[in-house]
Formats: structure tokens, C-alpha cells, sequence
């Protein structure tokens, strides 16, 4: 995307911008809170409140935290090759399906630290081979992914709803899930580290997984800034024509990109099937691909951005359940609103308020934005 | 003649499914047309189910409801339009937004409001659109053949069946035989072209988007006002996406748009009458994959295999005068 604008100092860029967005998306949520009748600021109390202040709310806020994570790098990766990647909630639901099948096969035989390898590798496969058929699509065919990845979210869902009802579920039951995985394919819970800090936790789903996140999130980063294949998915985003020009496989870098766009969502699904709920329910992914696009936007594409926009999110989630405990007017729904309202500022509107930020520095220092020759371009 | 019966009720439900479908497809097709990709048919829709069956509820008029729902779906197109047209925002990454807003508002508005787990009061039947009966349809109901398709099919559906059945010619003309159809036309082929005719490109595309968010409010009253007596949350469970792979399926055209519809409402209307009935030759049809039908279809159409679907050229693209 060409930006027709002055270049402002990095810390603004990616500091300043995205607070601001930020900012004004609390502010019209705070006007929907004020719309039912409550107090915004009260509101904001309680949601901080409910993620931060207690050990039990920090571990839920870091559970929340780890699967956005995942979506939020899965999204950030095909963006940077410029492909829409809107199927990470279908890449995540159809890895259940390799998560289950590999758990019920080893969790009586195996213990978790060699299911667990198994499991990623299986989540990764199933998410990239589910992401393989919309990028053939698009490289070979020039259909456009995000209708074929919306597409294949819904088949995505009469597939989980056919194998759930179908081979999966265990014969003496009616309930559409698997059956409850044995010790050998759930895993250690992280709390601990929580309580090493004094603070006392009763039961939360925040397990090993969030390790593993924060290690791909490394991983992305190597890939997008320190290899070839990244720098070659970069050059395909900013310009297809530079790239084709350079000799890049347009098919191949689609195709590649898209792949582990996929397995990074498949891999979302770890989180609550074997570290939470120990089985794969319906809808077990819950919108979690979706919130990865407001979480990828907000964090601007970067693995650090990702995982503090991540844990910003979980914040929400975590937050916003205690907030429709505390008050019953606002349901857990307001996270909804928040998530659309990040993505429309934080996205779509990224540059509302960019030419005035500009003007600011402008005449703060006009050298800090290169403003001197070109006085009065671009903003 | 239990066959033929059957058969009328399967028409006369496709009917009534398309119609969402129908008219949320044409609303897609003012905006793409003008060169606008529009994920949040979804969203706009849902947020006009919500406005049209709470104001029908509070106001006991059903054409009070519909107005809301009009005015507040095309108020979230503006939205949409303020983020990509005028800021040259990414169209799909504003429509993605337009979605959580509508989904997450509904809900928590309709919770605050009527306390009822985010449905709106059942509606009574003066607050709906009530089936309009054509004159003779009882009488001829009898006659073999014509009977039944006169008075199912034909009669019997309420008003805003025949507006969206209407709209589809109506389309055809306004994006065929009038001036602002021929440049919402170009400027969705080639922007750049009507604006150095002195149109301004920004003003058409915010008239298409009007069109679009008139459209999607009716869909959304028909949802919850015909369909449904009230507002369920999320009632409109992917419709909006559906409408927009019957306007890939017809290649953007409005009477191709019709039949596409149809033929996604009737895979609809056949699965729910087929549950768990086997079928001769095939055996038993699993529910899941007729209702993945509509998605498979237009992946392979995406794909080529099935015509060659060709969008707008300027689709997706925001307008930035001078190079």
C-alpha cells in the first residue's frame, strides 16, 4: 500500500499512531457503554480490574493472550505478503481435527511432552493444507482469497460439524465433542510462574502453550526480517510487478505464504483443546481467527506489536467477562464492539489522523518530518 | 399429486429463503459495481434486523420499523464509505469491522434494552408484514396445478417478497438505462476516467453505498420482521456471505443474481426438507454438505471451472485523484 504521506520519527509511526486509534476506539465504546446507561470510566475500572488485579485474572488475560497471539502472526504473515488472509478462524477449526485424531490415537500411550510435538506438527499440517487450496486458487487461478477464504471457513464448519457428530464423538454419547483426553495429552499449566510473584491462583487454563507462542513470534520475526523467503514475501506485498520483475515465483511465495499463514492458525487451536477444555468441542475456535486481523492491525504487523496487542486483547476477553458480572447491562458482547472498532481505527482509518500528528510535528520541528523541502506534500 | 405438493412446498420455501439472500445480493451488487468490495453485507444486515424489529416493537408499526432499519443500515454504510472512501481505507478491512460492530451491538443493545438475552419482544402481527393474499387465490386453490402454484406460490407472501422480486428489474434499468447506472458503471471500471469527466468519483460511490445499505436494511427487516416475528442474535448466521458468493455466481449482474439466489435458497429449502430422508440412487445426503453446497459452487466458480467470474476492475481499489 503506497502511504501519499510525509514519513513521521519511528517512535510516532509506531508508537504514537496506534495509541491514538487506539484511544478513540475506547472513546466511541465508551459512548456505546453510555448509550445503556452505565458509567464508561466505571466500566474501564472494572475491565482492567478483572484482567490485572488478581493472579487468577493475569492467568486468564495470558491464556486469551496466547491463542490471539497465534491468529494475530498468522493474519500479520499473509499481510506482509499482501494476501488478505480472512480464513484463520476455518484454519484453526479444521486443526482440531488433526489435534483430536493424534491425541485420542497417543494420550493413553504417550506422555504429553511426545504428544504434544505430535499434536503442533498435525494443527500445523491440517491449518497449512487448508490454507493450500485457497493460495493454488489465487496463484494459478486469480481467485480472489478473501472470498475463497471465507468460503472455506463455512466448509470448514459443516466439515468439524460432520466429523464431530460423525467419527469422532465417542459412540455412547450425544454431546457433538470427543471424548475428555487422558493425562497424556494435556498440558502442565504455567500458573505457577504467576504465583511465584505472590499472587494466588485457583484454577487457570494458562498452560505451556504460551511458551511455545512467544517462540514462534520469534520464529515470524526471523522469518519476515532475517531470511530470504521473508524478504521475498515482503518485496511480493509492496510490489507484485518488483518482485516478478526480480525473478520471484509469484505462485511459489503465494502459496508458501499462505502455508504458514495456515499451520500458524492451525496451531491456535492447541491452546484450548490441550491446554483448556482437554477435548475438541463445536466452535471450540470461537471467533479467535477473527480477533487475530484486529490483534495483527493493532500490533502493525510486527511480532513485538502482535504480542502486547495479544495480551491487550486477552485483557479485553478476560476483562469484559467480569465486566457483564459486575454490570449485568453490559454483556460480554461490548468485547465485539471494541474488536470491530479496532480494526476500523486501527485499519481502515489507520491514516485519519496522521496528517494531523503531522501538522504537530510539522511545526513542533519540521526537520523530524523532513517537512523543510517539501513544505505544505502530502499532509 | 403428494409429490407435486411436496414439491410446491419446497418452491414456495425457497422462495422465501432467497429473499434475504435476493436482496442483500442486489444490495452487493450497487457497491461492487461502483467499485466497492463489500465484506459487511453481513453486518449491515443484521444491524437493520435489529433496528426494524425494535422500533416495530416499540412503536407497534411495522412500516416504522422498517424506516429504522433502512436508516440505520445505511447509516453503517456510510461508515463504510467514510473509511474507504473518503480516508482510502482497505474496503475488506473496514467491511471486517462493520461486521463486529453490527454483531457485538446488536446483542448488547438489544441485552440493555428489552432484557431478554438479546432478542427483541415477539412481535404482534400488526407490528409484521403480513402474507398478502391475492384476490381469487382461495377459490382457485382446488384447480389441479395452477391451483397450488397460484396460491402458494404466486399469493400468500408478504410485501417485501415482491420488493425484492421487483428490485431485480428495477436494477436492470437503473444500472443499464440511466445515466447514474452507466457512470456508477464506469467508475467502478475505470474511476479515473468519469473524474476526468468532471463527476466527482467520491459522490457516486457514496450513492452506491446508499443503494447498498437501502437494500441490506430491507433484507435485515425482512429477517426480523416476515421471517422471524422478532430479533434473534447473530439471525443472520452467514447470510450476508452467501449473498456475496450469489453475486460472484452471477457475475454481477442483477437477473443472473436473482436466479443464483434461488438456486442457494433452494439448496437451502432441500436440505431441511431432506433431513435424514435417503434419497433414490444417492443414499442418504449428509445435512452439512448441502449446506456447504453454496460455498463448494462458488469456490469452483472462483476458480474458473464454471465460466470465468471477472469482478469490477476498479473493485477494491481506493480513488486517489492525481498521480
Amino acid at each position: 500500500m503506497s502511504t501519499p504521506y510525509a514519513k513521521l520519527p519511528a517512535w510516532a509511526d509506531y508508537g504514537l499512531i496506534p495509541v491514538i486509534n487506539l484511544a478513540v476506539a475506547f472513546v466511541v465504546a465508551g459512548f456505546v457503554v453510555l448509550l445503556v446507561g452505565e458509567n464508561p470510566f466505571r466500566a474501564a475500572a472494572v475491565l482492567v480490574e478483572g484482567a490485572f488485579g488478581r493472579g487468577q485474572g493475569i492467568a486468564f488475560t495470558l491464556f486469551y493472550a496466547t491463542t490471539f497471539i497465534f491468529s494475530g502472526l498468522s493474519f500479520a504473515v499473509a499481510a506482509h505478503c499482501g494476501l488478505f488472509n480472512i480464513g484463520g478462524e476455518g484454519q484453526g477449526y479444521i486443526a482440531g481435527l488433526g489435534i483430536g485424531i493424534v491425541c485420542l490415537a497417543f494420550d493413553s500411550v504417550l506422555p504429553w511432552w511426545l504428544t504434544f510435538p505430535l499434536a503442533i506438527i498435525a494443527a500445523a499440517a491440517m491449518g497449512a493444507l487448508w490454507a493450500l487450496i485457497p493460495a493454488y486458487l489465487q496463484a494459478k487461478r486469480g481467485s480472489h482469497i478473501v472470498i475463497t477464504t471465507i468460503m472455506f471457513n463455512f466448509i470448514a464448519a459443516s466439515v468439524m460439524v460432520y466429523m464431530l457428530v460423525g467419527m469422532l464423538k465417542p459412540a455412547n454419547s450425544m454431546a457433538p465433542q470427543t471424548r475428555t483426553f487422558l493425562d497424556g495429552a494435556q498440558l502442565p499449566k504455567l500458573n505457577w510462574v504467576i504465583e511465584l510473584f505472590g499472587a494466588k491462583i485457583r484454577s487457570a487454563p494458562f498452560n505451556i502453550t504460551f511458551l511455545l507462542a512467544l517462540v514462534v513470534a520469534f520464529l515470524v520475526w526471523v522469518l519476515i526480517w532475517r531470511t530470504r523467503l521473508g524478504y521475498e514475501m515482503r518485496t511480493y506485498g509492496h510490489s507484485p510487478k518488483a518482485a516478478r520483475y526480480a525473478g520471484i515465483s509469484e505462485t511459489r511465495i503465494i502459496i508458501v505464504a499462505m502455508m504458514i499463514s495456515g499451520a500458524l492458525a492451525g496451531m491456535m487451536a492447541l491452546n484450548p483443546t490441550m491446554g483448556d477444555q482437554h477435548n475438541v468441542a463445536l466452535e471450540f475456535v470461537s471467533g479467535a481467527g477473527f480477533v487475530g486481523i484486529a490483534v495483527a492491525l493493532m500490533g502493525r504487523l510486527h511480532p513485538v506489536g502482535i504480542v502486547l496487542a495479544a495480551i491487550l486483547f486477552g485483557m479485553l476477553y478476560q476483562g469484559g467477562a467480569e465486566l457483564a458480572f459486575e454490570m449485568p447491562a453490559i454483556s460480554r458482547d461490548i468485547i465485539v464492539i471494541i474488536q470491530g472498532l479496532v480494526i476500523l481505527f486501527a485499519g481502515a482509518l489507520e491514516h485519519m489522523f496522521r496528517p494531523y500528528v503531522q501538522a504537530l510535528f510539522a511545526s513542533l520541528s519540521p526537520r523530524t518530518v523532513g517537512m523543510e523541502a517539501v513544505k505544505g506534500k502530502g499532509a | 399429486m403428494d409429490m407435486f405438493n411436496a414439491i410446491v412446498q419446497v418452491l414456495d420455501s425457497t422462495i422465501r429463503l432467497s429473499v434475504p439472500l435476493l436482496l442483500a445480493c442486489l444490495a452487493g451488487l450497487y457497491s461492487e459495481r461502483a467499485g466497492i468490495f463489500d465484506i459487511g453485507l453481513e453486518g449491515k444486515m443484521l444491524v437493520g434486523a435489529f433496528a426494524g424489529a425494535a422500533a416495530a416493537s416499540v412503536f407497534h408499526s411495522a412500516y416504522i420499523g422498517l424506516g429504522m432499519a433502512i436508516l440505520i443500515s445505511v447509516a453503517f454504510a456510510l461508515v463504510h464509505g467514510f473509511a474507504s472512501i473518503t480516508h482510502r481505507g482497505n474496503q475488506i478491512v473496514s467491511g471486517v469491522a462493520i461486521n463486529f460492530i453490527a454483531a457485538g451491538s446488536t446483542i448488547m443493545l438489544g441485552q440493555a434494552w428489552f432484557q431478554q438475552g438479546g432478542r427483541t419482544p415477539a412481535l404482534a402481527s400488526d407490528e409484521r408484514f403480513g402474507a398478502i393474499i391475492w384476490p381469487g387465490a382461495d377459490a382457485l386453490r382446488s384447480v389441479p396445478i395452477l391451483g397450488p402454484i397460484y396460491s402458494e406460490l404466486i399469493s400468500g407472501h408478504s410485501v417485501l417478497v415482491y420488493v425484492a422480486f421487483l428490485a431485480v428489474p428495477f436494477t436492470w434499468w437503473v444500472l443499464f438505462r440511466t445515466r447514474f447506472g452507466l457512470r456508477m458503471r464506469a467508475v467502478g471500471e475505470n474511476p479515473a476516467a468519469v473524474d476526468t469527466a468532471g463527476i466527482s468519483v467520491a459522490w457516486l460511490r457514496y450513492r452506491a453505498l446508499i443503494c447498498t445499505g437501502v437494500l441490506t436494511g430491507i433484507a435485515g427487516a425482512y429477517l426480523s420482521m416476515v421471517q422471524n416475528g422478532g430479533f434473534v442474535k447473530d439471525m443472520t448466521a452467514g447470510k450476508g456471505y452467501i449473498a456475496l458468493a450469489a453475486l460472484i455466481f452471477a457475475k454481477w449482474k442483477p437477473v443472473s443474481a436473482m436466479f443464483a439466489c434461488l438456486l442457494f435458497g433452494f439448496l437451502d429449502a432441500l436440505s431441511i426438507r431432506l433431513q435424514g430422508t435417503p434419497l433414490p440412487l444417492i443414499g442418504k445426503v449428509p445435512v452439512q454438505l448441502m449446506q456447504a453446497l453454496p460455498y463448494i459452487l462458488t469456490v469452483i466458480l472462483l476458480a474458473g471451472f464454471i465460466g470465468k467470474a471477472i469482478p469490477p476492475r476498479a473493485g477494491g481499489v481506493p480513488y486517489v485523484k492525481e498521480r
